[in-house]
């Protein structure tokens, strides 16, 4: 059984559609990439399984269960976790504070995990009374993971997550997403540097006008010429 | 001497006092708009509806023979704080949540809320009439004088003066400690810094509003009761501090509690001092330099009667010199 399955998902904002029939499957333990054109509704995807936008049709389901509409409030104690394209950290709120707010949902001992975070992005650790909003961009992303990391997700998605980071720090992004990825933790993820993403990937999606234009391995996608010419930019 | 101490009690104390008053009510402004982004014009009269709460329910303790070596309204403030909070939830449910899920803009919430305001004064007036009444049922007003070695004035302090003080200092510690350590408190600054990132981490928007409200009903009814009880109960008593409220929270940087509180004492002391005769201080020093210069019978910033305007002339110069407020505060 796949742990999350989109059907036929018809989407968008208000009025406005979006999304015009998108299918998705990613199984335990994958990272699936989700590229294409801009306004192809690569984000209002991650959007939806969130609950963040208006679904008009379809299904999405988590390990099995129906969670078509639930209000994000309650997604987290499924441990699923987002990390938006912006404003995804607490600006006003220490570094600390945001990675305890990370694990609102779970009302147990968070110390291990704020450990295992804090190891795994060790700048966090000197700046961990610091307000967010004082951090660089790079360092902002970290908490952003860190947060998302919180939860102990069973499912990360993450919005263009190296967007506007330099393309060193964007690669040490792409080695954390992997090394997340290791730990058993399966995550979807829109990309803009399609290439890099899609070598990273079990499974590529390719949308183009809110549908699916191409689907398979993140191999299969960097060597379909299709692809190629119309996505990765030849 | 006896002039410092004239200044103590005409300036020093009562800008304590309004400036307590002024903080409470800034902080359930500020709080509500920092979480439900509009500003809640009832919350005048929320406090005066917690200070009628009191006062029936101080009436009902005297009438049932309780006596007690402090006031009976502050016997009884628990329960006021609790029912003023539960009328708070009320007026959210009845007129402000259908609105916020309807999803208004926040001006119609602003309107919505001063449309409560009418009717919340027309209910008290419907129910109590239009007359002040006296707070003490069982005991009269205690006044303490303090002596001051080598002064024959001594500085008066009243026992709801001296009572308002610890409340306002137990609210702001409780308030510190609730929005630094406790995770509702942390919660409620998520929301108010970023609603849909506070919502994919998991937190309740709803749960943190209720706490809002509780928050703000409950500080409202200790402002209320307070001031009921250092002036007279009257059904305009605490909408015609609705502005100078206003304004502190303005001042402190909207959405921002420890702002609200400086605002607060900043708008309370700015008014004592501007209405404060100065002549009384300069006096001595004329007497000292033998009569160099005169001083005026009346000496004081702005009459009396103009004090209104002195929450505003802050407003105005802070605004000025710190456009988001004192501590920095988001304005929409």
């Amino acid at each position: 059984m796949a742990l999350l399955e989109i059907r036929d998902l018809t989407a968008g904002y208000g009025v406005m559609t979006i999304l015009k029939g998108v299918n998705l499957s990613l199984e335990e333990g994958e990272i699936g990439v989700i590229v294409g054109p801009n306004g192809a509704g690569k984000s209002t995807t991650l959007k939806a399984v969130f609950g963040l936008n208006t679904i008009t049709g379809g299904q999405i389901l988590f390990d099995g269960e129906d969670i078509t509409g639930t209000p994000p409030e309650r997604l987290a104690s499924r441990r699923i976790a987002f990390v938006p394209q912006e404003a995804n950290v607490f600006t006003t709120m220490t570094v600390h504070e945001n990675l305890e707010m990370g694990a609102y949902a779970r009302r147990s001992d968070i110390s291990a995990v704020l450990d295992h975070v804090y190891s795994v992005f060790p700048p966090l650790k000197a700046k961990r009374n610091q307000p967010a909003g004082e951090l660089s961009g790079g360092q902002r992303q970290m908490v952003a993971f860190g947060r998302a990391l919180m939860i102990e997700p069973r499912l990360l998605l993450l919005d263009e997550p190296t967007a506007g980071l330099s393309p060193l720090f964007m690669s040490e992004i792409f080695d954390r997403i992997i090394a997340i990825n290791k730990t058993g933790v399966s995550v979807a993820m829109v990309e803009q540097n399609a290439k890099q993403a899609l070598a990273i990937a079990h499974k590529g999606f390719v949308l183009a006008n809110g549908m699916n234009s191409f689907t398979g391995t993140g191999a299969e996608l960097l060597a379909d010429e299709d692809v190629a010419r119309s996505f990765l930019g030849g | 001497m006896n002039e410092l101490i004239f200044f103590v009690n005409k300036a020093l104390i009562s800008g304590f006092v309004i400036g307590s008053i002024y903080a409470l009510g800034a902080i359930g402004v500020t709080l509500v708009f920092g979480i439900l982004r509009f500003a809640h014009f009832a919350h005048g009269d929320l406090m005066t509806v917690g200070a009628f709460v009191a006062y029936v329910l101080a009436a009902a303790a005297a009438a049932a023979g309780v006596t007690a070596p402090v006031p009976l309204a502050v016997v009884v403030l628990p329960a006021v704080i609790v029912v003023t909070a539960v009328m708070a939830l009320g007026l959210d449910r009845a007129f402000y949540r259908p609105l916020r899920r309807a999803g208004s803009p926040g001006v119609v919430l602003v309107m919505a809320s001063i449309g409560v305001t009418l009717m919340l004064q027309g209910l008290i007036r419907l129910f109590a009439g239009p007359r002040s009444r006296e707070m003490y049922f069982t005991e009269p007003k205690d006044i303490f004088r303090i002596d001051i070695p080598g002064a024959a004035s001594k500085i008066v302090v009243t026992e709801p003066q001296l009572i308002l003080f610890v409340f306002t200092l137990v609210a702001v510690v409780a308030l510190h400690w609730f929005l630094s350590r406790s995770r509702l408190g942390k919660a409620m600054r998520a929301v108010s810094d970023n609603p849909d990132l506070a919502r994919i981490t998991g937190i309740s928007i709803e749960t943190v509003v209720r706490a809002t409200w509780i928050i703000g009903g409950g500080l409202a009814a200790i402002a209320g009761t307070m001031l009921s009880l250092d002036v007279t109960l009257k059904p305009d008593l605490s909408f015609n501090i609705l502005l100078p409220i206003f304004a502190a929270t303005i001042v402190g940087g909207i959405g921002q509690p420890y702002g609200a509180i400086a605002g607060g004492f900043l708008v309370g002391f700015s008014e004592t001092l501007a209405v404060f005769n100065w002549s009384v201080l300069l006096r001595p020093i004329a007497r000292f330099t033998d009569g160099a210069f005169e001083v005026p019978a009346k000496l004081a910033f702005v009459p009396t009667e103009y004090k209104l305007m002195v929450p505003f002339i802050i407003l105005v110069i802070v605004l000025i010199w710190r456009p988001t407020g004192i501590f920095k505060g988001r304005v929409l």
